[in-house]
């Protein structure tokens, strides 16, 4: 009897939990599955209320890619985001890595109120988020290298600095990595700067240049809209997958107190 | 760190002084965050006792007098008031539903990989082009959510919901994608917190006998606390300080209804160019912040003392 309620339980739980996961999945995927959906449909297909939104109920097309590639400067602002992103993801290693080394290794209880400050200025300039947001991370992945490490290395003949570059900076890239893949999802993120600063059309990166350009007052180009949206966000989100558990390993790593 | 080293053979260079290397290797940063946050923010503070504009080539100073002219404009009380709403209520929606998420990722199981991918994307996305999205999903004439409630027999026939129409429904929406946007962030938060709690507490309270849900609110979440407090952080900020969500749902509309702090210093400053004005109503989002970051370190230096 007991044996039986046992199972009943953990049945019950396991179609809990896979019910809950599937709930928060279609609620987090829909619009991107109607954006895969759109980018494909012919207008009349779209614009019709009578029709499936879900499905495709006329043929599909690659008008509205078509358009985004030609018609626009689709490709332009793809590679100004990626240009814009990797020089941010660069600076901003430059500047946190060493910042976050000297927080932790060497400048004790000042620098940790410095390191506060900083943090906080990530608030008041929601898009400087790079730099102060880094520095936390890189902070967290530098905690947990044991002192040990660069005393050898010192002893061996390097100087400080030298110790930190040969054997600090190798062991923190967890670390380092989801510094870079923070950094680069906010830059993806950015949007106001972008409108605020730029004007020329074919300086806009990508969050500013599909929303702007593919809407004409009222009317929206849906179908290159959401094909311009795919296309920005799929790659980066593969390679956010992956690396999610690096990202979860360096939050931790500081947790670890050893 | 008093440790220092007597280095084979070369002298003592500035490259081996902890203190002042600890010095220059901040140095660049602090004077970068130094330049392009405090720079801006001074000038904030100056633009909003003046009188500039956009136009403008000398400003005045006028005291106080713009932020008497906020203070009167109901429109600002309605962006005070929608900042604090919609912040408060996806915060607590989105740190709820991510701790429930956080616990269903804990274990491995079929499909997790992809199914993390999939509700990962929503943060990844660009802001603006995912809430695009939304912006057709929640549509008064097309809406695919509407098309799906009135074909499933639910509801009546005179059931078609202006998401974006009207300002409740408006408020709603733009919580609702507040939520959307920010439940992968605050649930890899928690996720990382999860894992970092020592497996042998729980083990022990499995032992003691304690159920799933026993252990969950007298071990999991007490241990969880600082994390949660990050999550919770993270929230307030990404939800007070965005104005792409407003601009590309509502444009502050239905009739000013759902103006944010940020949103309104947008359009008074820079599209209606009284720079001095919006100044002044960005500035009011400054201390707002800043006393929720002092309240959460507090606590979370607090919580991780016990």
């Amino acid at each position: 009897m007991e044996g039986w309620k046992k199972t009943a339980k953990e049945w019950a739980l396991r179609l809990a939990h896979y019910v809950t996961l599937t709930i928060f999945a279609l609620f987090a995927a829909i619009p991107f599955f109607w954006m895969l959906i759109t980018t494909f449909k012919q207008d009349a297909d779209l614009y019709n209320r009578n029709f499936n939104p879900f499905i495709f109920n006329m043929a599909p097309t690659l008008d509205h890619l078509r358009y985004l590639f030609t018609q626009t400067l689709y490709v332009r602002w793809l590679l100004n985001t990626a240009f814009v992103g990797v020089l941010v993801v660069l600076i901003t290693l430059a500047l946190a890595i060493p910042a976050g080394y000297s927080l932790v290794r060497l400048t004790g209880r000042m620098g940790e109120r410095l390191g506060i400050g900083i943090f906080l200025t990530y608030l008041v300039a929601p898009t400087i988020l790079f730099i102060p947001m880094s520095r936390v991370v890189a902070n967290l992945g530098l905690k947990s290298i044991p002192p040990e490490l660069e005393e050898a290395a010192m002893i061996d003949g390097y100087s400080r600095f030298g110790a930190f570059v040969r054997m600090v900076i190798p062991i923190s890239t967890p670390g380092i990595l989801t510094v870079v893949i923070f950094s680069f999802t906010l830059v993806l993120q950015e949007y106001i700067y972008t409108l605020t600063f730029i004007t020329a059309s074919d300086h806009y990166t990508v969050s500013v240049g599909v929303p702007t350009f593919l809407v004409h007052g009222d009317v929206y180009n849906w179908g290159a809209l959401m094909g311009g949206c795919l296309i920005a966000s799929v790659p980066i989100a593969i390679i956010y997958n992956f690396f999610v558990d690096r990202f979860i390993g360096g939050l931790t790593l500081g947790a670890v107190k050893g | 760190m008093s440790f220092t080293p007597s280095p084979a053979g070369r002298g003592f260079t500035v490259f081996d002084k902890g203190n002042v290397l600890g010095f220059m290797m901040m140095a660049p940063a602090v004077l970068y965050v130094l330049l392009l946050v405090g720079y801006p923010l001074i000038l904030a503070f100056m633009y909003s006792v003046s009188d500039i504009t956009v136009g403008s080539e000398q400003f005045k100073y006028v005291g106080l007098a713009n932020f008497r002219t906020i203070i009167d404009d109901p429109n600002f009380k309605t962006a005070l008031k929608n900042t604090i709403l919609f912040t408060v209520v996806s915060t607590v929606i989105v740190v709820v539903l991510g701790k429930i998420l956080s616990l269903s990722l804990l274990k491995a199981f079929r499909g997790k990989f992809l199914l993390r991918g999939l509700i990962l994307m929503p943060y990844v996305a660009p802001i603006s082009l995912g809430v695009i999205g939304w912006l057709w999903m929640l549509d008064s004439i097309y809406s695919p959510i509407n098309w799906l409630l009135k074909h499933s027999g639910l509801f009546g026939p005179d059931f078609w919901p202006m998401w974006l129409g009207k300002p409740d429904l408006a408020m709603a929406s733009i919580i609702a994608v507040h939520v959307w946007r920010l439940l992968p962030l605050a649930t890899v938060i928690m996720l990382a917190g999860l894992i970092s709690i020592p497996q042998d507490i729980q083990d022990a309270a499995k032992v003691d006998g304690a159920g799933y849900f026993r252990q969950l609110f007298t071990i999991t979440i007490p241990m969880m606390l600082p994390i949660i407090l990050v999550a919770v952080l993270f929230a307030i900020v990404f939800t007070a300080t965005d104005i792409i969500i407003i601009l590309v749902l509502t444009r502050g509309g239905p009739y000013d209804s759902t103006q944010v702090l940020v949103s309104l210093a947008f359009y008074t400053g820079i599209d209606a160019g009284d720079l001095a004005v919006g100044a002044a109503i960005a500035l009011f989002l400054v201390p707002l912040l800043v006393a929720v970051a002092i309240t959460m370190l507090k606590l979370a230096r607090r919580a991780e003392v016990v």
